[in-house]
């Protein structure tokens, strides 16, 4: 397995929101058909990490290299290429709705391809099939319940056949079965269809059921990078407290606390938060 | 002296933030223009299906409201032109005035008032609530450019569409004065359709048309860069949706008055 080139290389990745550093000197490799799990609590930077792995960030410095491609150093067109054979089930599955489940898993086919109309239908129902949802192509996202519209996101994720398939969130809003159903799918889909699979979660019980290897970010920094049994078995601290569900006491600053308390701005407090901007 | 500190330090952030808003709606702009001409060079180009989908929305769907608010400013124009002229005993002179007016300047500026309170805000509403369910970010990773599916499809269907609306509304204004002026003044429809055909130049009409195309653009990119613009929720929809049609229509008026500026002088 570990012998092909990697579906995903990152190497010392740095960002920025403005002043604040995000993430911080993040390596990474994901190999073929494996399901990597990147966990983290809030605001540890695995949604920024996730947008830079999907190229919609651009780092400040280091390297990221998807089925073998530096994306910031790819053309439009060959981005675009390489966009076809990657899917991605945003957290909250993203549909278009102003268009029928059929409609925006077809949209993909429709927009990459040739096909005629018959045979993106008879795929599309393909794909319905495999999430479980045949029969629901007619219906408006809005009439989905929300397990729904994620079987929904993953299908027109794997529309395409990619070689590596991103999840954000996948339980995030579910009840617990109908997450672990999803759970499920996720193994389905790489022992189906052998390909690598990203899940960015905080759901520790899918993690340990679906993941082959975790990287655990905390505070834009990997702090573990190992398979399930080894961090389970981590004697690191934060870690465990991760695992654990404690939480962590904020180290308090006397000085800064005051100069909160004062109402004193910080030196990047005016400025913006660099967020995306654009379409 | 802190506070002056303070407010121009303001002053110059809003200033900043204008014109690198100018600046992305220029960017904008010659996007939608690129993959318009060039999109099927570069496998993706603008489908024709969509642009027809947002005619239908922008277009027939406007029809009907046009057709009363051209009728009205028609009368409306007669109306007040009869009242003006007597003060010489002119009424006769009535007609000149109310279809230069109406085809120079009224018709296209209430069809880009009202297109932009329609189809602008309505833009601005899609492409908000699109950016905050990360539905132009699953676009981008589809591969498929946002501004080529999102943004040229309105923008040409603008461009084509507002000059064919203003043309009916011309006819329509000229039509509803036509009545309003024979019964007042005792002529006949015919010669005062007579009237009208020898007093519009080609060039009178071209002047309307193109402010009506000007206008369409306008306002697609208004607001098409404020719903891109959104942040915070369903609130922030809002209040760029409201904001798209008053920065369209203001910037509908103030473009009208240096176009008519630049071209009549």
């Amino acid at each position: 397995m570990s012998s092909a080139t990697p579906s995903i290389e990152v190497i010392n990745l740095n960002t920025h929101y403005g002043d604040r550093q995000v993430l911080r000197n993040v390596s990474l490799s994901v190999n073929p058909g494996e399901i990597f799990v990147i966990m983290g609590g809030s605001g540890s930077g695995k949604t920024t990490l996730l947008n830079h792995l999907l190229g919609l960030l651009r780092p400040t410095t280091g390297t990221i290299r998807i089925l073998g491609k530096d994306i910031n150093t790819l053309s439009a067109l060959e981005l675009q290429d390489l966009r076809t054979r990657m899917g991605v089930a945003f957290q909250s599955g993203a549909l278009f709705s102003s268009m029928s489940v059929g409609d925006n898993i077809a949209l993909p086919l429709r927009e990459h391809s040739d096909l005629d109309e018959t045979t993106i239908g008879i795929v599309t129902r393909l794909k319905l099939e495999v999430v479980s949802l045949a029969g629901f192509e007619d219906l408006m996202p809005a009439e989905l319940s929300g397990g729904m519209i994620k079987r929904a996101a993953f299908a027109r994720a794997i529309v395409m056949d990619p070689k590596l398939l991103f999840c954000d969130e996948p339980s995030a809003g579910l009840d617990p079965v109908v997450a672990s159903s999803i759970d499920d799918l996720i193994l389905r889909l790489r022992d189906a269809m052998g390909m690598s699979i990203v899940v960015v979660t905080h759901d520790l019980d899918s993690t340990f059921k679906i993941a082959d290897r975790i990287c655990v970010l905390d505070k834009g920094e990997v702090l573990a990078l190992d398979s399930v049994d080894a961090i389970r078995n981590s004697p690191n601290e934060r870690i465990q407290n991760l695992l654990n569900r404690r939480t962590e006491e904020a180290e308090v600053d006397p000085d800064a606390y005051l100069r909160r308390l004062l109402g004193e701005k910080e030196k990047h407090a005016n400025q913006p938060t660099q967020g995306r901007t654009g379409l | 002296m802190n506070a002056f500190l303070n407010w121009l330090e303001r002053l110059g952030r809003k200033a900043a933030s204008g014109v690198a808003e100018f600046g992305f709606a220029a960017t904008l702009f010659g996007q939608a223009l690129y993959w318009l001409v060039l999109g099927r060079w570069r496998r993706q180009p603008v489908r024709m299906p969509s642009v027809a989908a947002q005619a239908m929305d922008i277009g027939i769907a406007a029809l009907p409201i046009i057709t009363v608010l051209s009728t009205t400013i028609g009368l409306m124009l007669a109306i007040q032109g009869i009242y003006t002229l007597k003060t010489f005993g002119a009424e006769s002179r009535v007609t000149l005035g109310v279809a230069l007016s109406i085809v120079r300047e009224f018709s296209p500026l209430i069809t880009g008032i009202l297109v932009a309170g329609r189809s602008g805000s309505a833009l601005a509403a899609r492409l908000g609530t699109m950016r905050i369910n990360q539905e132009i970010d699953s676009l981008t990773v589809m591969g498929i450019n946002p501004v080529r599916f999102l943004v040229s499809p309105p923008l040409m269907a603008m461009m084509v569409l507002m000059p064919l609306l203003t043309l009916w509304a011309d006819l329509v204004g000229l039509f509803a004065a036509g009545l309003y002026i024979s019964i007042e003044l005792q002529g006949s429809l015919a010669a005062y359709a007579d009237e009208v055909v020898t007093i519009l130049k080609l060039n009178d009409m071209l002047h309307g048309l193109a402010k009506a195309a000007i206008f369409g653009v306008l306002v697609t990119i208004v607001g098409v860069v404020n719903g891109a613009s959104v942040s915070g929720g369903a609130e922030g929809v809002g209040r760029m949706t409201t904001r798209s049609v008053v920065h369209a229509i203001s910037a509908i008026v103030i473009t009208d008055m240096i176009f008519v500026f630049l071209v009549t002088r």
